[in-house]
């Protein structure tokens, strides 16, 4: 007989845990070292711009006189190559994606003595 | 008194899996020629070197294409090394081959998949991506990335392989060899997918040859050529490597190739993983190619073989960057292989190739 050569790896499969999940009640554990949005721990920042000038995508915008460091999420290709070449290492990547928004939108790091 | 009549077939068409655009010339059902023709998703991206520094364009050339992604950054990556006279160091080529020939089974599970689905196996289509699920969660565990991985970087890799991730990675490879051979059976054994498959698309040794096929759709009409053949890098390792060869030269010969390359790739990802050295996974890159310095490179990526071209100009912009891809030239034998099919095979001749119109158009 030639056929039915896949009958019991299906029939197992309905013993089986589902290889899905029930998206969104139930969600999945990421991975610790999964690309998924960019944190700058500002206060450790010095704004030397070399996670700007490595950016591929040109993503992140660093304002020396306001003391701001923005990165247009939208935008960002999730390379990781600022994180790998921040010198002060306050770029992290962070394991979760960035929230869909119904607008284009910047997030700004702002240093808190140049805040008030 | 039957007459010629010409049926467009693509770019956009149910069964088709890339936009290519046949011309199909048939008398009743029998297709008497074929004309090929492609440009509909060219993006430009390979000017896009003079814009960006070669270690930037890296990020640009995995996104040619999704399913070899990774190839081309590897093969991009090789191509300036050899250009600026860099050696990478041995833990960084043993993993750049573990990604890559973990992206060969992705790609071989995903064509399987297409393949079961384009003659009608559902079931089998659903088993064997469910398989291909598990190659994505360790790209995701390995490099933070399920497609485009970002993983290589000019003089090396960008992250290491600890103990435990080449012992996850095993235990993965061993969970999937069981299943993937029931899958092996079902694809090779099963009454349906012969009938389907069997003399379809024959290309023979002489054709093959003569149209500068590569990839499993030469080995599968008994053209022995792999780049893996070379021995260049961690493939110098292995302590045997053989290329895959059918001989019949149809499209079951196609998929029983694809079907053997998934298990030679489970072997040798297993046999890096119990010799992998240990040692720094990149070297730091200064300066920039020399002008007038050229360097080409060839990878065997999962289709066949990919040949990188690369100009220096004394900056850190490259002058030119070029690439042929493997279905560039695999297409001339693919419509080789349609003439004289019936119409309804069209579809699965165009898919044993599996072609890809990204990586062709770029």
């Amino acid at each position: 007989m030639g056929a039915f050569k896949l009958g019991g790896m299906t029939l197992k499969s309905v013993f089986k845990k589902p290889e899905t999940i029930q998206y969104p009640a139930e969600t999945k554990t990421l991975p610790e070292g999964m690309k998924g949005h960019i944190v700058c721990d500002i206060e450790d920042c010095n704004l030397c711009s070399l996670c700007a000038k490595r950016c591929p995508a040109k993503t992140i915008q660093i304002d020396k006189a306001a003391q701001t460091w923005s990165i247009n999420r939208f935008q960002c290709v999730q390379c990781g190559a600022c994180v790998r070449e921040c010198p002060k290492g306050c770029l992290t990547m962070e394991p979760t994606y960035t929230a869909p928004s119904t607008s284009i939108s910047v997030t700004t790091y702002a240093k808190e003595d140049a805040a008030s | 008194m039957s007459k010629a009549t010409v049926i467009p077939f693509g770019p956009q068409h149910p069964v088709l899996p890339e936009p290519l655009h046949l011309d199909l010339v048939v008398e009743d059902e029998t297709v008497l020629e074929v004309i090929p023709q492609i440009g509909f998703i060219h993006r430009g991206l390979e000017k896009l070197v003079e814009t960006r520094d070669y270690n930037s364009f890296i990020y640009v050339a995995e996104r040619i294409c999704g399913i070899c992604s990774f190839g081309h950054s590897l093969g991009y990556a090789e191509t300036v090394e050899k250009l600026m006279g860099i050696e990478v160091p041995e833990r960084a080529d043993y993993i750049r081959v573990i990604l890559h020939e973990l992206s060969r089974i992705h790609s071989h599970l995903l064509w399987l998949g297409l393949a079961a689905d384009a003659f009608g196996y559902e079931a089998l289509f659903m088993h064997t991506w469910r398989l291909r699920e598990r190659i994505l969660d360790i790209f995701e565990l390995t490099t933070g990335g399920r497609v485009i991985l970002s993983a290589v970087c000019v003089g090396g890799v960008n992250r290491d392989f600890d103990a435990q991730v080449l012992s996850t990675i095993k235990e993965k490879m061993d969970s999937i060899r069981s299943e993937y051979k029931q899958i092996c059976n079902a694809f090779l054994k099963d009454s349906s997918v012969k009938n389907r498959l069997v003399g379809v698309g024959t290309l023979t040794r002489e054709e093959a040859i003569k149209y500068d096929c590569v990839g499993p759709f030469a080995r599968a009409s008994n053209v022995a050529i792999d780049c893996r053949m070379q021995a260049s890098g961690a493939y110098s390792r292995l302590s045997d490597f053989q290329p895959i060869v059918e001989k019949d030269g149809d499209c079951y010969a196609r998929l029983k190739v694809r079907l053997l390359e998934v298990l030679q790739s489970m072997d040798i990802i297993e046999e890096l993983i119990a010799t992998m050295p240990a040692g720094d996974i990149a070297v730091k890159v200064k300066g920039a190619p020399v002008e007038g310095a050229q360097a080409s490179n060839a990878l065997e990526q999962p289709r066949g073989e990919c040949y990188y071209y690369a100009l220096g100009n004394g900056t850190k912009n490259l002058e030119r960057m070029r690439m042929r891809t493997p279905t560039t030239a695999n297409l001339a034998g693919m419509t080789m292989a349609m003439k004289g099919c019936d119409l309804a095979d069209v579809n699965m001749i165009v898919l044993s190739i599996d072609p890809c119109i990204s990586c062709t158009e770029r």
